[in-house]
């Protein structure tokens, strides 16, 4: 068994029996749930809007070349350096050289998935270089030494008491049990990061080809302050977040704050288009976008899935999974985490070591229900299973199915199964569940339903007579 | 470095080459100004925003209520610069920023306090000492009662985002009805020369990454006041 899979099975394992964790979880998604539903009928028609981010995203992947060209071009000539990279070994190295050409000494960064992607931190860290991570939620889990727990929610997994606690261990700070004390801690920490900070580093929600803009959406502040102050200014950005048109952002700016986070419009929603211009009085001197494949064209060359690229990133599959609610972020041991990571990260990172993601999964389809750009989540999680049987096929699966095709095919072979069933049943309840269990995989956690004293077949043989 | 951009390029290609996508279920028909891309056909489906101007201003003032964002209006120049002397003194501000721009210009006149003017630039430090940031802004929007800044409209990047209480004056005739317009408008204003950074600011900065409780000033200022000029 691959060991991604194994590590699966025992994280999962122990989150789900943690039931004051998963209160902790459905409690804190709960005021999410109503501020996302007010917001949502406060739409003329939320379905309306899905199927034109829907059309929109469809337009865009797949001229994905045409639109990548328009946006270098624009944003090129506004003075930003476009980098391409293929992978995640070529971004780190390209903003490490940035970093030494400009003896940058210390980066502040705000929230980027894609440099969790391509393990950015570690890289820089490596290097003697201090990154600060400026978004409260992502602060809290780099000087944890973790990984965000959620897309957006990225501390939702962690107490007051435990944040006083790490302060008060890391910073010196005094206790308190006040979330609005523990945020002006931070505040007043990353205030002075700001200022000394030479490079700021920041991640992407969605680029405009027609004008060569990056949109950034948060609600703290920290990006616009990462992208304001330090004379440095790097952009991560995978490929397939460009949108063709300005206005298009009028649709996808209140429906990423929707989904995501149930606002309106979330705090601050920013467009940059390149570094400080001629006669502005701030900005970064320079700006360079990193524009991250990865593997993104894996999952673009695959016809079916490729409505995943649309992704907005806005984490609303995973506060609706009844998987993701019970097992947590940190069980899926991936940088994208609920349905949408089980779908894409087979992708990015391979089929054989990640498909038992898609197999967690009861396909009750509240994802697909809930993405905002309609990506077909539970069917693409049901197509990773087939690929990854197709791919790596198991025998005893292959047995196991072949002789109940037989079974089912045949009314005399069916019969007998009946009563060998009878017969077996009794002397499996006596192991049930247990090592001796042949059928334990699927045991270990369900019974195995009893046979019933008399099958329909018999009932109706014995009331009719066998007649119709 | 040149990076991996004919390859990058080369595998878009050849993934989308002769493989067609299934098109996205849709139940709604779009019309047919999205069909080619050029019309706003989200406006059909998004909050919807009274034709007039009172009931945009009334919608923009319903929905700062909620945000926290302090919404005023005053009846002349005059008022408005009562309303932050007095907005000052309570709040007891001994160092403020501003741009030269002529709304702010305007309602500075009364106010007797050092005043850091960032269109030329300035020092971070002298910026982050300062107690309010005094700015115009380009429209208001009244679908999300959020401000469109600029470099141009806002003195820059920072001087709406750095000192801990935002002040906004903006004209009636500055208010927008949605989203859309506020592009249009910069479009229409800048051509292609657009600011290097515009952004919508929709209340004061905050944060609910403490157990979803929401917090407010978490990086960028913790008040946001916008004075509305009729």
């Amino acid at each position: 068994m691959a060991t991604q899979s194994a590590d699966f099975q025992t994280l999962s394992r122990r989150y789900t029996a943690d039931k004051g964790f998963r209160a902790f979880i459905q409690k804190g998604l709960s005021g999410y749930y109503q501020k996302r539903d007010q917001n949502k009928a406060n739409f003329q028609d939320w379905q309306g809007a899905r199927d034109l981010a829907a059309e929109t995203k469809y337009e865009a992947v797949n001229h994905l070349d045409k639109y990548l060209l328009e946006f270098e071009a624009k944003i090129t000539a506004r003075g930003a350096k476009v980098f391409w990279a293929q992978n995640a070994e070529a971004a780190r190295d390209y903003i490490l050289k940035v970093a030494k050409e400009n003896n940058v000494r210390s980066i502040i960064k705000s929230k980027t998935m894609t440099s969790e992607e391509i393990h950015l931190n570690d890289a820089l860290e490596k290097q003697g270089f201090g990154v600060f991570e400026s978004d409260l939620g992502e602060y809290i889990v780099q000087l944890r030494k973790e990984a965000p727990f959620h897309l957006v929610f990225p501390a939702m997994h962690l107490t007051r008491g435990q944040i006083s606690d790490l302060f008060q261990k890391e910073l010196g700070s005094e206790a308190t049990d006040e979330p609005e004390k523990l945020t002006m801690i931070a505040r007043d920490v990353m205030r002075r990061k700001y200022c000394e900070a030479d490079m700021g580093i920041s991640g992407t929600n969605f680029a405009v080809a027609e004008t060569g803009m990056i949109s950034i959406t948060e609600n703290e502040g920290n990006a616009r302050l990462t992208t304001s102050l330090p004379k440095i200014h790097v952009a991560l950005l995978g490929i397939e977040k460009v949108l063709p048109k300005l206005e298009d952002l009028s649709l996808f700016l209140p429906m990423l704050a929707t989904a995501g986070a149930g606002q309106t419009m979330t705090c601050y929603n920013t467009m940059y288009a390149g570094p400080r211009q001629p006669g502005e009085p701030d900005g970064p001197e320079q700006m360079h976008i990193v524009l991250l494949d990865n593997r993104r064209t894996e999952l673009l060359a695959d016809a079916e899935q490729r409505d995943a690229l649309g992704c907005i990133r806005c984490g609303a599959c995973l506060n609706v999974c009844p998987i993701f609610k019970n097992v947590g972020g940190y069980s899926y041991g991936t940088t994208y985490g609920g349905p949408i990571g089980s779908v894409i990260t087979p992708h990015l990172r391979g089929l054989k070591d990640w498909k038992h993601l898609s197999a967690a999964s009861s396909l009750c389809g509240a994802c697909t229900e809930a993405c905002p750009v309609k990506i077909d989540l539970h069917h693409h999680l049901l197509q990773n299973r087939r690929n990854g049987a197709k791919a790596s096929p198991s025998p005893a699966e292959k047995v196991a199915f072949g002789g109940f095709s037989l079974m089912m095919g045949n009314p005399a072979l069916y019969r007998l199964a009946v009563v060998f069933g009878r017969i077996f049943q009794p002397l499996q309840n006596l192991v049930n569940g247990t090592i001796l269990d042949p059928l334990r995989a699927w045991t270990g956690s369900r019974k195995f339903p009893t046979l019933a004293p008399q099958s329909f077949h018999e009932q109706w043989k014995k009331e009719r007579g066998g007649k119709p | 470095m040149s990076g991996g951009r004919a390859i990058i390029l080369g595998r878009i290609r050849e993934a989308l080459r002769n493989n067609p996508a299934p098109r996205p279920h849709t139940s709604h028909s779009q019309s047919e100004a999205a069909a080619d891309h050029n019309g706003h056909a989200q406006r059909e489906w998004l909050p919807k925003v009274g034709q007039t101007l009172p009931e945009r201003i009334d919608l923009f003032a319903k929905i700062s209520e909620g945000l926290t964002t302090e919404f005023h209006r005053v009846p002349t120049i005059t008022a408005a610069r009562e309303l932050l002397v007095k907005l000052a003194a309570e709040s007891g501000w001994k160092k403020i920023a501003s741009h030269s721009h002529h709304d702010t210009d305007a309602l500075l006149e009364g106010i007797n306090l050092p005043v850091v003017r960032t269109e030329k630039g300035y020092a971070i430090d002298d910026l982050e000492s300062c107690e309010a940031g005094v700015t115009g802004c380009e429209v208001l929007v009244a679908q999300t009662g959020g401000i469109m800044v600029s470099v141009e409209s806002a003195g820059g990047r920072a001087l709406s985002v750095l000192p801990p209480h935002h002040i906004v004056i903006a004209r009636t005739s500055q208010m927008v009805p949605d989203l859309t317009a506020a592009f249009e408008h910069v479009k229409q204003k800048y051509g292609t020369k657009f600011p290097s950074f515009i952004s919508f600011i929709t209340g004061p900065s905050r944060t609910g990454d403490i157990e979803r409780i929401l917090v407010l000033g978490a990086h960028g200022p913790k008040r946001l006041t916008v004075i509305l000029l009729d």
